[in-house]
């Protein structure tokens, strides 16, 4: 077990490293970052100096090591458009959108399964064939469109909710949060719905696919066999056996609801990281491009780890790998 | 005449499908007495799974009961709403499945498994109902039980796993067990360990055992009594010795014939030429009749109904006395 981690936190690692590389790449491949901050006028000695001064005529490999060494600690260096560090950018960013991806997912894990097992038992039901049909347009319509419908509805026709913004926030330490306040919370409503809809679907049909094949198996005809409730059957046994799959696509999806803020965030003007991304691409800031990047992918491969780390908790096959007495 | 544990009278069950209703049982009669072990034989497809199913009330549509009655110790269960039925499920009737490797839910220890299904179907208490499980398990033969009913079924092997699953089938003290080729998965060397089992559980017990299975080694070791399955009907039912060692109709004789003895020389075992009829082509009159080597006329068109014929009834129109004398 001890054994399993250790291996997958390497692995970790190593993927770290690799975004790494991409990440500082983009620094070089995306023109020559002096000319991003200085002015037209500025005579080739003083360029030279800021070049000199950024340690950008250092050989390549000293330059990652630098890099990677400070985004270790946190230092992605400064942003050329606010001339601050990114890394403070980034804290200041990071709890909106982690409070719309953690919202979002919940939504979508609670409709999502509760949908998909009533989808799976009561397969003939006009219920669950509008279920069936509602998650098609989740699947097929983008995600700005429905933010956007989302807006004209609830916002400028009704009026119940504000179209953008995040309401107002509370400080606890670094962290700001929108969900203490009435008006933080009607704010998240709709970003939430309009991030989580998708992931929706998908744990939908994936727990409906999933609860059909479990509910062929031997161990719950045995079940039946033996006189359980139906209930018993249904979400003891199915149940827990559908939602080992299911942890891995909504841990993986989390990732994916981080990375699809993006447009929620700009159709919503959510004052997060998707945001503040997007203006960066518009200004070619490259350190926050970078930073996001890195983020982000720490932030799956955390999730990944964790999701491999909960498997052995529901599935005990995978606990032992070395006991088995044959 | 005290009433038999299991009484079936004349089963059908079909399987509707989009282009014809598919009779896979048609007229099926057997009883079971109290601590008989009646075995049920016939090749894949002749209706013996079905059969056990039926009585259990776990036939899935689009498969139905489409006609006949079953009794359980006197009182009819064919008809009973769903939830009575899985009352009778388990509590009075238990069953055991082929394969052990997959009658168990992996993500549960076998002791959550074992006192679930005893709290469902008494009144015990959590510990009362841990230490029964215990006694079960002891009982099945599985060693050190008090620390093994905390293990998950992956840490058993094949043959300790059929011991549990027959732990979870008598749990509730059952009036009949129902055992669906319960040695098939196993070894050779562990079939014999479950199969004595089975038979000392039913005779400690009391228990009815309707034990389906295609092996008949394995019926003429556990079974009183036998029934010959053959394309949705009984062709041949009796006791164990009379039907093995004096088969009466044509298919149990080829049956019989194709068992290999220890004592045999170098003889060809016999086959019996063709295959059985697929349920959507089912021949009329005597289902039997392209196979059979005494075929006559009236096989063609009649079907046979079971005759008796001293401890054994069979299907076969070449032991209607009357029809003989008629043909004569």
């Amino acid at each position: 077990m001890l054994a399993f981690t250790l291996r997958r936190a390497f692995q970790a690692i190593g993927v770290m490293f690799a975004v790494g590389i991409i990440a500082f790449s983009m620094f070089r491949f995306a023109g020559d970052p002096v000319s991003q901050i200085v002015s037209i006028d500025t005579p080739p000695a003083e360029r030279a100096a800021v070049r000199k001064s950024l340690g950008l005529d250092d050989p390549v490999v000293v330059q990652f090591a630098r890099y990677f060494g400070n985004a270790v600690q946190f230092k992605f260096g400064m942003s050329y458009q606010f001339r601050q560090p990114v890394a403070n950018l980034l804290m200041e960013r990071m709890p909106a959108t982690l409070e719309l991806a953690t919202v979002a997912t919940i939504i979508s894990m609670v409709f999502g399964i509760l949908m998909g097992v009533y989808t799976a038992l009561k397969r003939d039901t006009w219920l669950a064939k509008l279920f069936q049909m509602v998650s098609l347009i989740g699947i097929s319509l983008p995600t700005f469109l429905i933010g956007i419908l989302l807006i004209y509805l609830f916002a400028v026709t009704l009026g119940w909710l504000p179209s953008f913004g995040r309401g107002e926030v509370v400080k606890i330490g670094w962290w700001s949060t929108g969900l203490l306040t009435v008006s933080g919370l009607k704010a998240i409503i709709m970003p939430a719905i309009t991030l989580g809809l998708f992931q929706m679907t998908l744990i939908m049909r994936l727990v409906r696919a999933e609860m059909l094949e479990v509910l062929r198996t031997d161990y719950i005809r045995f079940a039946r066999a033996r006189g359980l409730t139906t209930r018993a059957i249904h979400f003891g046994h199915a149940l827990k056996n559908t939602l080992v799959p299911v942890i891995t696509v909504a841990g993986l999806q989390f990732g994916t609801v981080i990375a699809f803020s993006i447009i929620t965030e700009t159709v919503f003007q959510w004052p997060g990281m998707g945001l503040m991304f997007v203006q960066a691409i518009q200004n070619v800031d490259i350190p926050i491009m970078a930073a996001y990047l890195l983020t982000v992918s720490l932030i799956f491969v955390t999730i990944n780890l964790v999701v491999d780390i909960l498997y052995t908790v529901v599935d005990p096959r995978l606990r032992s790998t070395v006991s088995r007495p044959h | 005449m005290t009433v038999p544990v299991l009484s079936v009278r004349n089963l059908k069950v079909e399987f509707a499908t989009r282009r014809a209703t598919l009779k896979a049982i048609d007229g099926a009669s057997f009883d079971i007495a109290k601590g008989e072990v009646l075995g049920v034989v016939g090749e894949s497809g002749a209706g013996k799974s079905v059969t056990g199913l039926a009585v259990i009330g776990l036939i899935d549509p689009p498969g139905r009961i489409a006609g006949g009655e079953i009794y359980l110790s006197g009182t009819r269960i064919d008809n009973l709403p769903p939830e009575e039925m899985r009352r009778v499920r388990g509590k009075r009737i238990g069953m055991i499945f082929q394969d052990p490797l997959t009658s168990l839910n992996p993500l549960y220890r076998i002791g959550e498994q074992i006192v679930e299904t005893i709290k469902t179907h008494t009144n015990l208490s959590d510990s009362a109902a841990r230490k029964r499980a215990i006694d079960l398990l002891a009982e099945v033969g599985i060693p050190a039980p008090e620390k093994r009913i905390d293990a998950y079924p992956h840490e058993f092997s094949g043959g300790m796993r059929q011991r549990v699953v027959i732990a979870l089938a008598i749990c509730a003290e059952p009036e009949l067990i129902i055992a669906d080729e319960p040695t098939t998965a196993l070894d050779v060397s562990v079939q014999a360990q479950i199969i004595s089992l089975i038979k000392r559980l039913g005779r400690d017990h009391g228990t009815a055992v309707m034990l389906v299975t295609h092996d008949m080694g394995v019926i003429a070791e556990t079974s009183d009594r036998v029934a010959v399955m053959y394309s949705g009907r009984i062709a041949e039912i009796g006791p164990v010795q009379d039907v093995v060692q004096n088969p009466l109709h044509p298919y149990a004789k080829g049956l019989m014939g194709a068992i290999p003895t220890l004592a045999g020389e170098d003889k060809r075992l016999v086959q019996i030429p063709g295959s059985m009829p697929r349920l959507s082509a089912i021949p009329p009159g005597c289902s039997f009749h392209p196979r059979c080597s005494f075929v006559f006329d009236r096989c063609k068109v009649e079907r046979p109904e079971p005759i008796r014929h001293g401890t054994q009834a069979v299907a076969c129109h070449l032991y209607d006395a009357s029809a003989k004398e008629s043909a004569a």
